[in-house]
């Protein structure tokens, strides 16, 4: 009798114990050429992980057996085995590849190449590229549709976001936007695209069907001049009601009413922050900041900001899964 | 008889959609002057294409976009020889349909170019003249500065070397004209920001070879006796546009002290060692293009270019009136990797930037330093404001 009190009690007294769904996020340094590796129960930096030159993009793979990190100083993709925290392997990448995104099966990668107006596209089976688009100057922000049938490359200095038809690899369309966009995000169910333009200041709102800017979400801080709100890095929660903007130098996260596109709030974070990444049940949002290189965690539910984790130089991309 | 008539129409509506295919096409003018002036250093001499080598990757980047457009660029370059006239070359570029002239030539020649132009309706870009009365006394209606004023680059010295409290400034003034109006420029900064000149010197040029094999050994003996005995001091500043000195005063004078102006520490609009804020894709672009380092008339010559490519995509129109209202309109922006967007101040069509502090190696600082404050733009600290300002624009 007392033993199966033992056991129930040893049992409980385990699940009391387990860590409630651990995450771990991976950050891309840009300048210390390393990834910090986080741990999302303690809030601390558990390994830092030396990679390639100049690391930006940064995503797991679907399975979650790797996490790819674009070194774009030596022209490749690296992937770190998430069980060793080891780089193991390179991809081909293009030249000088900066953001990257992978297809819902995780067979098909696509490629920003910054220097080369291109868009690479990589078999990740085989190892080996398939093909490329020719887009505007600078590429960067890369987006799939959640149907998997378009994908978005926004460049730079062209201004405009480009519509891929992922078939047929051809531009179908183009839809141009505020100066310098940096990053675009699609809602969860496919009806609206997000682009974030750095200099010119706004998020266009499109609508994926009809290519058209149906809104421009627009900020205003008191006592901070106009010049130093520059969006760049976009997350919208699940169910689409919310979304995160950072706004780099202005070294605030907005948050937005998804349906009506205002501001809701600004949260103060680290200095000049740029991406950002929810944990996988969205109830931490971790954002880096490049100058004062950390991480910023928010309270999603809570909106608040509770901790700032040190990382490396220049922290750029972040990327989070289970453990 | 009714397959052969349906086929002559299928045949019609293809000839349409091709013509309908053709882009609509923008010609800009490239006018340069006829020298280029020798400089002091080696490695400073500007190269045959300084400038429109700019503007030609300007004209890729405007046409990259400009295929997603169906629009066009292309650029048509004339060099002044000794003693041309501007205005006619100016002219043969209009007579050639070209709806933009972007301009690097000397201020006299420069405003009679603009105004031959302007009856036909073409809008003048000046790349490369510094001359603050083209801003202000002579400013024209139909001439854009995207080059920065003198009192733009003075300024933009003055909030640096205040800020570090370097506030004492000998101040040493070339004999020429140019180098007046920089000691002009520069007494106004230090008047503006808070900068003392403790003393003025006045270095002759009296003529002779700038370069010869012995060079050093009388230098580095001429240049602390001409320094020497000078009130205490923090900074010596050299107004120097003609380079006669500038470059040899730098770890010569008699007193160890930085040297900033003409030489040492330099205001410009870019540099070759630009890196922030994504220069260095556009630093890359151009290496590959011109197989040499970008230059700050490069940059102000793309930047120009990409003003008339950002106008005609975004209005989706070549008609010149259209073009200029945006161009002077509230809606227009430009980015040129300089952290912020770049506008044009209405009251004479100079472009607001920011302005690099280089010391031929590296970006020292960029102003308008912090805590200068301006009520409509902080860019506004640097030059001539509009409440101060000789400009009538009509």
């Amino acid at each position: 009798m007392w033993y199966r009190c033992l056991i129930v009690g040893t049992l409980l007294w385990l699940a009391g114990n387990l860590p409630a769904g651990a995450f771990i996020a991976y950050v891309s340094n840009e300048k210390s050429n390393t990834v910090s590796v986080i741990d999302t129960d303690k809030w601390v930096v558990i390994k830092t992980i030396k990679v390639g030159q100049r690391p930006r993009g940064i995503e797991f793979t679907r399975d979650g057996k790797f996490v790819m990190v674009a070194v774009g100083d030596d022209d490749t993709i690296q992937m770190i085995d998430t069980g060793t925290q080891e780089v193991t392997d390179t991809l081909p990448s293009g030249p000088d590849p900066e953001l990257f995104i992978q297809d819902k099966a995780g067979k098909i990668l696509y490629v920003a190449n910054e220097n080369d107006n291109t868009v690479t596209v990589i078999d990740l089976e085989k190892r080996a590229r398939m093909g490329d688009v020719q887009v505007g100057v600078e590429p960067e922000g890369m987006a799939l549709s959640p149907d998997g049938r378009v994908l978005i490359n926004t460049s730079e200095t062209t201004n405009m976001a480009h519509f891929i038809d992922t078939e047929t690899r051809q531009i179908v369309a183009n839809v141009l936007v505020d100066s310098r966009p940096r990053f675009a995000e699609f809602k969860n169910d496919g009806s609206e695209l997000w682009v974030s333009s750095e200099i010119g200041g706004t998020v266009s709102v499109i609508d994926p069907a009809r290519h058209l800017v149906t809104t421009k979400i627009t900020f205003d801080i008191p006592g901070l001049r106009k010049e130093a709100i520059q969006p760049v890095g976009i997350s919208i929660a699940a169910d689409g009601k919310t979304a995160f903007i950072a706004l780099g130098p202005a070294n605030r996260v907005a948050v937005i009413d998804a349906a009506s596109h205002q501001v809701i709030k600004y949260l103060l974070v680290g200095q000049r922050v740029w991406h950002l990444a929810f944990t996988p049940d969205e109830k931490w949002l971790l954002v880096t900041n490049g100058i004062s290189n950390d991480v910023s965690v928010i309270d999603v539910a809570a909106l608040k900001v509770i901790k700032t984790i040190q990382v490396g130089e220049l922290p750029w991309g972040i990327t989070i899964a289970k453990q | 008889m009714i397959r052969l008539f349906l086929g002559l129409v299928g045949l019609g509506a293809l000839g349409a959609s091709a013509l309908a295919a053709d882009p609509v096409e923008i010609g800009i003018g490239y006018l340069r002057r006829a020298g280029v002036k020798p400089t002091l250093s080696l490695v400073e001499q500007p190269a045959a294409s300084d400038g429109v080598a700019g503007a030609r990757l300007a004209i890729e980047d405007n046409n990259t976009t400009g295929r997603f457009l169906n629009q066009h660029f292309t650029l048509e370059e004339l060099r002044l020889k000794e003693g041309d006239d501007a205005t006619t070359a100016a002219m043969s570029l209009v007579d050639r349909n070209m709806a933009f002239i972007i301009a690097d030539l000397p201020a006299d020649a420069l405003l009679k170019a603009a105004d031959t132009v302007r009856a036909r309706g073409v809008v003048v870009f000046n790349a490369g003249a510094i001359d603050e009365r083209l801003r202000e006394e002579d400013c024209r209606a139909n001439l854009i500065h995207v080059a920065p004023s003198r009192s733009m680059l003075a300024d933009a010295l003055a909030q640096y070397l205040v800020w570090k409290q370097w506030k004492r400034w000998l101040m040493v003034v070339g004999s020429h004209e140019e180098d007046k109006l920089y000691a002009e420029a520069l007494r106004r900064a230090a008047l503006r920001f808070g900068a003392k000149i403790v003393q003025e010197r006045v270095f002759e040029d009296t003529g002779g070879a700038r370069r010869t094999d012995s060079g050093v050994t009388l230098l580095q003996r001429q240049m602390p006796v001409f320094t020497q005995q000078v009130p205490a001091y923090d900074i010596l500043v050299a107004a120097d546009e003609s380079e006669v000195f500038a470059s040899y005063l730098p770890y010569r004078t008699w007193d160890p002290r930085p040297v900033a102006g003409s030489a040492g520490l330099v205001p410009k609009s870019w540099d070759a060692a630009q890196d922030q804020w994504g220069a260095v894709q556009m630093q890359n672009r151009f290496l590959k293009l011109n197989s040499r380092h970008m230059t700050a008339l490069d940059m102000q010559a793309w930047t120009a270019a990409r003003m008339i490519g950002e106008a005609v995509s975004r209005v989706n129109s070549v008609d010149r009136r259209t073009l200029f209202d945006f161009l002077k309109g509230p809606d227009f922006s430009i980015a040129a990797f300089k952290g912020q967007r770049l506008t044009l101040r209405p009251w004479n069509l100079q472009l607001r930037q920011p302005i690099l502090l280089v010391d031929g190696r590296m970006v020292v600082s960029v102003s308008p330093q912090e805590g200068f404050l301006h009520q409509v733009s902080e860019l506004d600290t640097l030059g001539v404001d509009q409440p101060e300002t000789k400009c009538k624009l009509h």
